[in-house]
């Protein structure tokens, strides 16, 4: 395969009741806009024969009910999809991006990694912390956890691996690193990556319709607050007087 | 609208409230979980008359027991973990009726292939609060059940109305009750990573017999055997969403089949998916049950599955169909020394949720019951 040709979509069969159309094996935003592009246009369908679709990096997982379809229909209705809603090569760049801001307060009691991060990559935690902020991060998918949502895009000089030894408790909101990958706990669980800030945006509350502030196939920007600002709005988080800020950006 | 509640007197070493799951939420990384078993929960919901996506209890290996703080008709399906009613043995995947004070206990399992999880249904259902669509306890997210988390001693759990009572001595079918344990033969839709697997590799695994490993959960079962290497090594591929049934092949080359609260995606080939109508087979193994695979293709997976709807829909029970609760099923007699004194004394519930009474040496009592409290 040569570059710049995308690779032909696959249907593959997941057990009596699902199918995954797959995109290669690349994580990039070309492939990742095709996937998305396909779960818009099966529910645009509204096909009742679809119980759930699972979005993933380079995949559609899509899960239907065998009293109302069979393999072959559902095989057939996706064939029929991917024809018509592949996106031209240079579609991506021009649809607009959906950007979530989430405050992070960085550093200290918030973030108690940063100054390892900083010393790792041989730069200031000021500096860490105005490249970790200056980027927006493509959420490719949520998985693992609920609300948890796998980034892409952070900036290489930030790297970093992960604790040698895991802490038991990482509490929910916390913005860590690990390698080259950034990601937010929704909930407290235990983890190795290293904690560089927490957001006191809720990730995942099963309260709210829907339970996430964002879904998969936008982008999170980082926005550094101080300490006071976090806990305001940790207070209206409470309250459920906050809305996070989402701005559209056209291509 | 509550009706009455059963008391956790002991949940074991691990007893939730489950339905069906909470399908429809993978996309933003909830798991659906529900029943481990989910045959055993919709055969046990449509034997007390429920709709069979009503929540139960799936107490796992025993150590439970259950207090009655109302009148009730139960019956307990899945695995034989030997249940008794006030310390007498009663039938599994029947109905039986319960009155205020009995006691349900399910203690070990009645022999090796008796299976892991029981379902104890009760006309009417559990009436916890749905998060997200469902009943379900997730204890990894803290979803559903009792705050999220697994039954605990002195728990009310809260019973809904009964709509379609169900008789006592109701029974499933022979031909309908599962066959757990000894040998399982799963019957395995291959893909959707198959092709990470050479010839060699895959008819090790479809030619082998795995074990049961002591490390499986309700997330998954973990298997040991014979390896099944991925070509060139490659066991972790671009994680990508998973279902119930799938058997990622990680990088020690051993089999794990995911069962109801695995995650919803993962990074491991996965060399197929087990038909639905065999995973509850594989949901019920016991640490050291064997297991085989054999091919068999979606199409005709999803014949087994339709056919198994098909038969619970149009499922006829053993055993009364209808007529009234027999007034001897709703009275219990216990004969108590205190103090050195004798009591008799006899509980009657009323049919339909009529007022329980109490006779002591003869004299009667109303018993009035305040779940929850």
């Amino acid at each position: 395969m040569t570059a710049g040709t995308p690779p032909e979509p696959r249907i593959l069969i997941c057990g009596e009741d699902a199918l995954v159309v797959e995109f290669g094996h690349g994580i990039d935003p070309v492939t990742n806009d095709r996937v998305y592009a396909l779960a818009a246009a099966v529910e645009a369908t509204e096909n009742t024969s679809v119980v759930e679709l699972i979005p993933t990096y380079r995949s559609l997982l899509v899960h239907y009910d065998i009293e109302m379809s069979s393999i072959d229909d559902m095989t057939g209705f996706m064939n029929d999809l991917i024809a018509s809603s592949a996106p031209s090569t240079d579609d991506h760049d021009n649809s607009p991006r959906r950007i979530y801001e989430l405050p992070v307060a960085y550093g200290g009691e918030h973030g108690e990694d940063l100054d390892d991060v900083a010393d790792h990559a041989g730069i200031t935690a000021d500096e860490v912390i105005a490249i970790h902020s200056g980027t927006d991060y493509r959420v490719y998918m949520l998985g693992f956890a609920p609300g948890f949502p796998y980034l892409g895009g952070m900036d290489e000089r930030i790297a970093t691996p992960r604790l040698a030894s895991p802490r038991v408790r990482v509490p929910a909101g916390s913005v860590g690193i690990a390698e080259t990958q950034t990601g937010v706990y929704p909930m407290a669980s235990p983890g190795g990556w290293r904690l560089i800030g927490n957001t006191p945006v809720s990730l995942f509350d099963p309260n709210t319709d829907p339970p996430v502030p964002f879904l998969p196939g936008s982008f999170i920007r980082f926005v550094p607050v101080s300490s006071e600002e976090a806990e305001r709005i940790a207070n209206q988080v409470a309250d459920g007087t906050y809305r996070v800020q989402m701005t559209e950006q056209g291509g | 609208m509550t009706v009455g509640a059963l008391r956790v007197v002991s949940p074991g070493p691990l007893s939730t409230i489950q339905d069906l799951g909470r399908p429809g939420y993978q996309r933003i990384g909830v798991s659906v979980s529900g029943a481990a078993d989910r045959y055993a929960l919709r055969l046990g919901n449509l034997l007390v008359g429920n709709d069979e996506r009503d929540a139960a209890i799936e107490v796992t290996i025993g150590g439970a027991e259950f207090e009655f703080t109302s009148p009730a008709i139960f019956a307990v399906t899945g695995a034989d973990l030997s249940p008794t009613l006030n310390n007498i043995p009663i039938a599994m995947w029947e109905t039986v009726s319960a009155v205020v004070g009995d006691r349900l206990s399910l203690m070990s399992p009645a022999g090796p292939d008796s299976g892991l999880r029981a379902y104890v249904n009760l006309s009417g259902g559990f009436d916890t609060p749905h998060v997200l669509g469902s009943r379900s306890t997730h204890i990894g997210a803290r979803l559903g059940g009792i705050e999220g988390r697994a039954l605990e001693p002195d728990d009310q759990i809260p019973i809904g109305p009964v709509t379609n009572p169900a008789l006592p001595g109701r029974r499933v079918p022979e031909d309908l009750l599962p066959q757990y344990g000894g040998d399982i033969v799963a019957r395995v839709v291959p893909g959707p990573q198959d092709d990470l697997f050479d010839l060699d590799a895959t008819a090790t695994f479809y030619n082998s017999t795995y074990t049961v490993s002591d490390k499986s959960d309700r997330m998954g079962c973990r298997l040991q055997g014979p390896e099944i290497p991925a070509i060139d090594g490659t066991h972790d591929i671009v994680s990508d969403g998973v279902l119930s049934g799938a058997i990622q092949i990680p990088g020690d080359a051993q089999p794990i089949i995911l069962l109801a609260d695995r995650q919803t995606t993962g990074g491991y080939a996965k060399i197929g998916v087990i038909a639905s109508v065999d995973l509850a087979l594989v949901a019920q193994a016991s640490p050291g049950a064997t297991v085989r695979f054999e091919r068999i293709s979606a199409e005709d997976a999803a014949a087994l599955a339709r056919d198994r709807t098909a038969s619970l829909r149009d499922i006829s029970f053993d055993g009364p169909a209808s007529g009234a609760v027999q007034s001897d099923e709703l009275r219990r007699e216990y004969n108590l020394q205190i103090d050195g004194s004798d009591y008799r004394v006899e509980i009657t519930s009323g049919a339909d949720g009529g007022q329980t009474t109490a006779r002591v040496n003869g004299i009667e009592y109303v018993v009035r019951v305040h779940p929850g409290e």
